[in-house]
């Protein structure tokens, strides 16, 4: 029975990224209704509130809208997460606002995704809402693209559009240097390129979004990215050959590791080898990038929560003093008079921002030296100096020893979000 | 190879590889399940990490029984270092207690009850009838019980996909000291960086199977062969047919004139407020049968079994701004 059960579907995050006149609503819409998704009494509750207001098409966007305020005022205040699944895979969508505080709910939404959609529509092409998702995309490290060219039913399906837009959009990302984009035109209001391909478009050979969705390799990088293991607790093991025993216990944030390797402690700098991996099913003898596991050193050096272990081959860098690309959530802007704590991976200390050099204007992509004042939805690069030393990669080699956020000491917000560079 | 079209197949396969399973090599397939249970870990480690004085609010319902076993899974070897609770309304179905407490028995955990009889006879919460549903109620006892222990830290079973305000709620969701959530203003929560500062008074309410959906949970008590109760799997029920509901015939919820008593094959698929929670038909006898319902049924869990969520599209919105968890 339990290998029946057993069907080891993968889970894949993304975010879907678009004006609701892009078709952002709708094209979401279409995904969960055409992989059955969205069940009868959902649709009952969407259909009635749709016929109250007086619209003539049921509104996909209420299935996303949760909030009684984004109902009343008819719009979407606060990331919201829906699941879907196919026979293939598991999905988790970030469904972030388009317009007021756009910044902060899609760095939010973007930083657990695994993949973006960026929906164009295929008559205006890129514009300037575009810049600026591609941009923080970018920012928040997401490797892989769809550029979803949409409302291709409105450019009579035409080859031509569709190639348009997407020089036009290769020629704006040249300098964002995108790893991986892949292009699909689609028409999400009838279907078109979105779950089946549609008849209309017999010059497009490629995979419809969802075969895409389906298909895409999922963490190849985060497993061949060195060994990176932040310590959450450490606890008391069995007694082994009269010897006391502890464990590390953690999440495994990038590469693998295996009983025998050998290992660094840091900030310490001491070494020690792997003498066991420990989990609630037994002992297993390496473990993966995502895997909850209780690590055992062969040392019994001193460690504790805040700690990292990681690969003596590839350490990360530690240091008090670091710069990073810092998103301001705050409603109150920037005080050097307050005090600030710095949460990164399990460690979470004092820290001050030494110097803020620039803004990013996310419209241009030009940086602004010395901003006067730091207000929510703004980008700055800002010099840290913290009292400890942290282990830490760049951002873009690590989303998860590479990030931080910050933190007010007094009211306790969490007031900024930083990238290492 | 950047940018290049997905209309072009072979460009395609040297962008976004077509593989079914991730790792490859030597690793073992790492599936939905995997990735759920180890970010759940994750967050029950920063929980306990973190906070000072941390419960688990423990029904015996299928999602309390899953967020238990993974708290057995973090901290092993050592015991699950945290107390359960549970909010007794006083309406749970007699099966559902019975089996809450063979569970605590057998874990050898500490269980605190507090219950919503409590609050009422001690003019805390108020009711109209003995008969109303004590759902929202529990939210008084709950605020009670968590000044009078001083916790910091509820975990609860709660995901996103049973209904929209959930949806938009973090993992760690920030409660002020009169356990009230405020939607419109809530902590950013980024990357896997949880922020559990609290002043004193305040609490913070933790999800740690945010993530997972109704199938997930079933696949996960399938995997893990967990126990559950009785009243999950198809059984014989004296019911009558109100609306689009099945309505158990119980002491607190008796037929209206007219309405017929039947006995049906029927199943729960939440365990919660004996007034407001209605079974649904079926035959499932055992958890595949459950799964293969699961993934075939055209409602919702709440929308099946709930009569309470449905009085308003905002009522599980309004009653967390209350303090419901």
């Amino acid at each position: 029975m339990e290998n029946k059960l057993k069907n080891c579907q993968e889970l894949l995050r993304f975010i879907t990224c678009g004006s609701v006149d892009d078709g952002k609503s709708t094209l979401i819409g279409r995904l969960l209704l055409d992989s059955r998704s969205v069940l009868a009494d959902q649709w009952a509750a969407i259909e009635a509130t749709s016929t109250r207001r007086g619209q003539s098409q049921v509104d996909l966007s209420l299935l996303t809208d949760g909030l009684q305020a984004e109902r009343e005022q008819g719009i979407t205040i606060d990331v919201a997460y829906r699941y879907f699944s196919t026979p293939a895979r598991r999905f988790i969508i970030a469904d972030t606002p388009g317009h007021a505080q756009y910044t902060r709910n899609m760095v939010t939404g973007a930083s657990t995704a695994d993949l973006a959609i960026l929906l164009l529509d295929a008559r205006k092409g890129v514009v300037e809402q575009t810049r600026r998702h591609a941009q923080i995309v970018r920012l928040l490290g997401i490797r892989k693209v769809v550029i979803a060219v949409n409302k291709m039913d409105l450019v009579a399906y035409g080859q031509e559009a569709f190639e348009r837009v997407k020089q036009e959009f290769l020629n704006f990302a040249e300098p964002l240097d995108f790893r991986d984009i892949v292009f699909i035109p689609l028409s999400a209001l009838n279907g078109d390129g979105v779950v089946l391909h549609g008849g209309h478009m017999p010059w497009y050979t490629g995979p419809t979004l969802l075969e895409l969705l389906e298909t895409v390799v999922l963490d190849e990088e985060i497993l061949n990215s060195s060994f990176r293991f932040p310590i959450q607790l450490v606890t008391r093991l069995s007694e082994e050959n009269g010897e006391e025993r502890r464990g590390a216990q953690g999440r495994v944030e990038s590469g693998t590791v295996a009983v025998g390797d050998e290992v660094l402690l840091l900030p310490s700098g001491r070494t020690s080898r792997v003498s066991a991996i420990e989990t609630y099913a037994g002992r297993i003898s390496q473990a993966r990038a995502g895997q909850s596991i209780t690590l055992v050193l062969a040392d019994q050096i001193d460690m504790s929560r805040g700690d990292m272990i990681a690969s003596v081959a590839h350490p990360p860098r530690t240091d008090k003093n670091f710069e990073a690309l810092v998103c301001w959530f705050s409603h109150t802007p920037y005080d050097p008079e307050r005090r600030l704590l710095v949460q990164q991976t399990t460690r979470c200390i004092q820290g001050k921002i030494d110097t803020v050099s620039a803004r990013l204007d996310i419209q241009t992509s030009q940086l602004v030296p010395s901003p006067a004042q730091v207000a929510m939805n703004d980008l700055v690069h800002m010099g840290f100096k913290v009292q400890q030393p942290l282990a830490f990669d760049r951002y873009e080699d690590n989303r998860t020893t590479g990030s931080f956020i910050l933190i007010d000491a007094l009211t306790h917000d969490t007031v900024a979000a930083g990238m290492i560079v | 190879m950047k940018g290049e079209s997905g209309s072009m197949k072979s460009t395609q396969a040297a962008t976004f590889t077509p593989l079914t399973s991730s790792g490859g090599g030597a690793w073992a397939p790492w599936d939905h399940l995997d990735r759920l249970e180890s970010e759940a870990i994750h967050i029950l480690r920063e929980v306990v990490a973190q906070c000072v004085r941390p419960v688990l609010l423990f029904s015996g319902g299928k999602d309390s029984m899953v967020l238990l076993h993974l708290a057995r899974k973090a901290f092993h070897p050592q015991r699950i270092p945290f107390p359960l609770m549970h909010v007794d309304t006083g309406h749970n179905f007699p099966e559902v207690i019975t089996f809450r407490d063979q569970v605590v028995k057998s874990l050898g955990v500490n269980l605190i009850v507090r219950s919503v009889e409590e609050s009422i006879r001690q003019g805390r919460a108020r009711v109209r009838f003995e008969s109303d549903s004590r759902n929202a109620l529990q939210a008084v006892t709950l605020v009670d019980a968590i000044h009078e222990f001083g916790f910091d830290a509820c975990l609860g079973g709660a995901r996103r996909d049973e209904e929209k305000a959930r949806a938009k709620e973090r993992i760690f969701s920030f409660r002020d000291e009169f356990g009230g959530w405020d939607p419109k203003n809530q902590r950013p929560e980024l990357w896997d960086l949880y922020n559990a500062h609290v002043h004193p008074g305040e609490n913070m309410r933790v999800f740690p199977i945010s993530n997972w959906t109704e199938a997930d949970v079933w696949e996960y008590i399938a995997r893990e062969r967990l126990d559950l109760p009785s009243l999950y799997f198809a059984h014989r029920r004296e019911v009558v047919a109100r609306g689009d509901q099945w309505i158990p015939v119980t002491p607190l919820t008796q037929p209206k004139v007219g309405e017929h008593v039947e006995e049906r094959w029927v199943r729960f698929r939440t365990v919660g407020d004996m007034t407001c929670t209605c079974p649904v038909p079926s035959e499932a006898r055992t958890l595949e049968d459950i799964l293969r319902e699961t993934v075939t049924s055209t409602l919702t869990e709440r929308g099946a079994t709930r009569t309470d969520d449905q009085t308003s599209e905002a009522s599980m919105e309004l009653r967390k701004k209350q303090g419901y968890f």
